[in-house]
This record gives C-alpha cells, structure tokens and sequence, in this order.
C-alpha cells in the first residue's frame, strides 16, 4: 500500500484524529453547511470577518479522513488571511488537487495544504477534499444555503 | 483455476453444491486485475457481473436477429417479438407468475414501483389515505410513495425495525389501518442483509384488506420466489442485479390489477386504436409499455435467468449463505468492527463500520488492493439514521465468490485498521 501514504499523509491522519479549529465559532459568526451526497457527508463552517480579514474560522461534522483534515488544516491556513488572499489560496487548492499537477512553485505558496496533492491521483475524493472549502466560500459570500458537492 | 470455495466438486452439477471455480470461469471479468492485483467483486449488491452467455445473447442480437417488436411482418420482426416474448415467459417462471400477461417489462425495479405508483396508487389513494413501508426500504420503495402521498394528500407511515435491523412485525400489523390503501416491503434489505418475512406480512396485510408490493431488488438472485404462493399484489426486481443487463426489470401484478390500472405512459404499443378524437389501449401487459421496448435488454435477461437455472437456485443459495457465515466469522474478529445489521434471517449482505475510520477511506484502502466494496449510504440513508452512522461500509456477495475473497477482504482490513491507528 505504498501508493496510499501519499494519500493518507501523516499530517492528514494527524489532523483526522485531532482536528484543529473544531468547534463552533463564539460570537458573531456567518455559517455555512456543505454536504456530499455521495457519501453523506456533513460540515458546518463558520467564519468570523474583521473588515476584509479572516479573524476566526473553525468548524463541525461528520466526514472521511480526506475531508477532515482539509477542514482542519484550511482553518489553520486561513485565519489572518484577507478575503482576496483567502479566495487565492481555494482557487490554487482546487487547482492543485485537480490539476494535471501544479508547478512547484504554486504548490509550495499552499504551504501545509500541499499535503493534499496525493488526492489528484484519487479524482472521486476530490469532493472529500474541496467540501470545507466550498462551505468557507459560501459563508463568506454570506449565502445562506447548505453548498452541495454535487 | 483452484477451488476455493470449499463448496466446489469437480464436474459442473454434482449434488446440490455450487462449482464455483466454474462458474467463475464463466465470468471474464472475474479474471482481470485492478491496481495491478487480481480483482475481488464484493459489490454485487449494488450491480451484479454478467456471465459470456448475457453478453453473448445481447451481442448476438444485436449482430444477428435485430428488428423492432409486436410491428413488421417481417421474418425478423417476427423472430424478435418471438425472442422478446419468451424472455417475459421466462420471467413469468423465475417468478412462479401464473401467466405471462402478469409480467410487464420495466427499466428496474424503481420504475416498476414509480409505474404501481403512479397508475394503481393514484386511482386507490386519496386524501386522508395512507400507504405503509417499512423503515429498511431503500429510497426507490420510499420516495415513489412519498411522491404520491404529497399528491394526493395521504400519509406516509412507516414500520420500525429493532437495533438487528428486523423488521417489528407487530408494529407493522398495528400500523395497518383502515385508511391504508397499500404497503410496500422489501423482500430483502440491500443495506442490512434482513430477509423479511414477507409471505407472512402479506397475510397479515389482505386479512385488513390492503394490498402488498413487494420490493424484490435485493432478494431476486439469492431467494426463490414464488409470487403465487406468496400471493402479494405486485412484485419488482431489476435484470443487472441477477447477472443481467442493465436498463431492464420486470413488474409482477396480479392480472386483476393490471387489467384495472390505467396506463402509465402514453405512445406506442399501448394502443389498439389512435384517433385525435380518442384512444383505446391495449390489453395488459402491452398498455405499460409504451414505445419500443428494451428488447436486448429482455433477451439478455431471459439468458441471465437460464444460466441462473442451470445451477438451480437452491444450490446457489446454500453457497452464498455458508460464504455469508463465513464472512460474518472472518471479520468479527477485527479490531474494533461493528456489524451494521445483525438480522437472524439474512443471506448475502455485509454491511459494517469500523471504529474511528470513515468508510470512504475503507473504500479507497480496499481499492487500492483491488477489493471492490460499496461505502456510503447506500440509497438508504433512514437506515443510516436509525443506526447513527452516516455511511457503512458493505461486502455483497454473489454466486462466484469464494472464501479466499473473504480472507483477502479480512486481510485488507487489517492492514486499514494497522494504517489509521498506528
């Protein structure tokens, strides 16, 4: 199973049994509920603005290793980040996990997130790997319906 | 090719046992690799593999005896309708219907219930009203009805199943009222493995009065089913889950019934005579089906139940039970799995999850050794509720499936459990 461990990264199963960020936002928050069809799939995110900056950003739910650990490490990459900077880093994400593979230059802006690479080679996981990242986006245009993977 | 069964003799039908290494040998795809390992088909559930003489039977008329049905004079057309009504004759035995008339052809078995729905449900079931399901059915035995329910101002009400996942018998017949206008069980669940005691439920159903469809999608390759003695109103199934092709079922109804229903598309075939001013159907089953059939479709079917027979069902069924304990037995002894039903009646069917570990990455490990699971909700996601998982992961078994398939999946899972709790 040689071929998988770079899909299930260390960081990846690290950030499955210890998600970071997962709780419910204090105070103020946007929310949004992404859901995956497919595989049942839930998650709540919810963001907290400050003017044009990311203040705080966590989330809820149930899902596969793939999909919790990009919830979880997406929280870590996008707190401090402005809005425009957070919409750079979801367009280059997405581009590197379904792209016929990122320059190298690309993939190392995504700092941790590059971890997620391995999921290219695995297209029906890339909805696993994008469903935190299309409720952030939602939540973030202040849409208040539940974002779908299909 | 070795036996690996434990059921297999030398020697195609000795005795009631299954030669399984022959009948794999039917089944070229059963000798291909995925992800460069020799493939291990576990998802029968969700679609079955197709023996060389379905695809030879569909291949041959399309190459040799292709023509449109019930229209030409024609030799060809004459031999085609003659194919495609002896595939609805082989039905009517696999089903132990008491007439071929009793059996319309259908993509599946959810547009046959959509069909019962839509035709006899909309003329029986009015505002007020009720239809009862169960709480195992798959979303095709629950949205149709809902579908008519909203329609026509009716109430869906539903029967529990207990933590094994069977089906409470009792609140079933407490559930039966005078304002029930039809209930519809499955035979078999896709999701938990349960067989339902359905010839007793129909019984329980007619003595209040209430006509019964039975859902039969699951149970059509691993059960006999005898219709007549079963004596429920309507019966559906799908061909590419009995090693046929895709895009065909049939529907059983009761001839009463059908010649009583309206139609349930409009077009051709389902007429005897067109004018602008007005239309006079056809006869059942003709009338439910509107426009140029899936005659392949049938033909292929018709072979599926052929080369089911030549190893008798029975045979088959013992097979696939003893190879269901076996899996039962091989995987409880994994570090922390949890059976997903856990039903005293069950054949086939293995669904399961393990503790910590979401059964899409199951999935995704098991591919990798080209294992071929279902993982998910599988169209049954009330289940899924009622167990408090948002998806299992499922082992389905069928007629070629051997122990050493078992013990590579138990392996495989070892080797998750290893991965995602080191």
């Amino acid at each position: 199973m040689s071929d998988l461990r770079e899909l299930y990264q260390e960081v990846i199963l690290d950030h499955y049994r210890r998600p970071r960020n997962f709780r419910e936002a204090e105070g103020d928050a946007r929310r949004a509920d992404g859901f995956n069809p497919l595989c049942g799939d839930r998650v709540t995110v919810f963001l907290v603005m400050d003017g044009d900056i990311v203040r705080d950003v966590s989330f809820k739910g149930v899902g596969c290793a793939i999909s919790t650990a990009s919830a979880s490490l997406m929280t870590e990459a996008l707190k401090g980040k402005t809005r425009a900077e957070a919409e750079t880093l979801f367009t280059r994400f997405h581009d590197m996990i379904t792209g016929p593979g990122a320059g190298s230059a690309e993939t190392e802006s995504l700092g941790k997130l590059a971890v997620f690479s391995g999921v290219r080679d695995y297209p029906v996981r890339v909805k696993c790997a994008t469903l935190a990242w299309h409720a952030f986006h939602a939540a973030l245009e202040g849409r208040g319906e539940p974002v779908s993977t299909e | 090719m070795k036996s690996a069964s434990g059921f297999a003799a030398p020697g195609a039908r000795q005795g009631s046992a299954l030669n399984v290494a022959a009948v794999r040998a039917d089944f070229p795809i059963l000798k291909d690799s995925v992800h460069g390992r020799p493939l291990v088909y576990l998802d029968n559930a969700a679609t079955t593999q197709k023996p060389r003489a379905v695809t030879d039977a569909v291949t041959d008329f399309y190459a040799h005896g292709n023509s449109n049905v019930h229209r030409g004079v024609h030799w060809l057309s004459q031999q085609a309708t003659e194919r495609y009504e002896a595939a609805r004759a082989s039905v009517q035995t696999f089903l132990g219907a008491r007439s071929p008339e009793e059996i319309v052809f259908v993509r599946g078995a959810t547009e046959g219930i959509n069909l019962v729905a839509q035709t006899y449900g909309r003329a029986r079931v009015g505002p007020g009203d009720e239809v009862l399901i169960t709480a195992m059915e798959h979303h095709s035995n629950i949205v149709p009805w809902q579908m008519l329910c909203e329609e026509r101002g009716a109430m869906l009400r539903v029967a529990p199943i207990n933590d094994s996942g069977e089906l409470a018998v009792n609140e079933f017949a407490r559930l039966l009222s005078p304002k029930t206008r039809l209930a519809a069980i499955t035979h078999m669940s896709n999701a938990l493995g349960t067989i339902n005691p359905v010839a007793q439920l129909v019984e329980t159903a007619h003595a209040r009065g209430v006509p019964v469809l039975v859902d039969g999608a699951q149970a059509a390759a691993h059960l006999s089913v005898d219709v007549s003695a079963l004596d429920c109103d309507f019966y559906v199934f799908s061909g590419h889950k009995v090693y046929g092709p895709t895009g065909i079922g049939a529907l059983y109804g009761k001839a009463a019934h059908l010649a009583a229903m309206p139609p349930y598309q409009g077009g051709g075939d389902m007429i005897l005579d067109v004018s602008f001013e007005r239309t006079i159907y056809n006869k059942a089953p003709f009338k439910f089906e509107a426009g140029t059939p899936h005659i392949s479709g049938a033909i292929g079917l018709a072979a599926a139940i052929d080369y089911i027979g030549r190893w008798g069902k029975n045979a088959i069924a013992e097979h696939e039970t003893a190879l269901t304990r076996y899996a039962l037995e091989k995987l409880a002894g994994i570090d922390g799995l949890r059976f997903i039903g856990t039903a005293r009646e069950r054949t086939s069917v293995v669904s399961f999850v393990l503790e910590g570990i979401h059964p899409h990455d199951i999935g995704t490990v098991l591919d990798q050794e080209g294992i071929a699971i279902r993982t998910g909700h599988h169209c049954a996601q009330p289940i899924m509720s009622r167990f408090g998982v948002p998806a299992t992961a499922r082992a389905s078994l069928a007629m070629y499936n051997t122990r050493d398939e078992i013990d590579a999946l138990a392996a495989a899972l070892r080797a998750v459990v290893r991965m995602f709790n080191r």
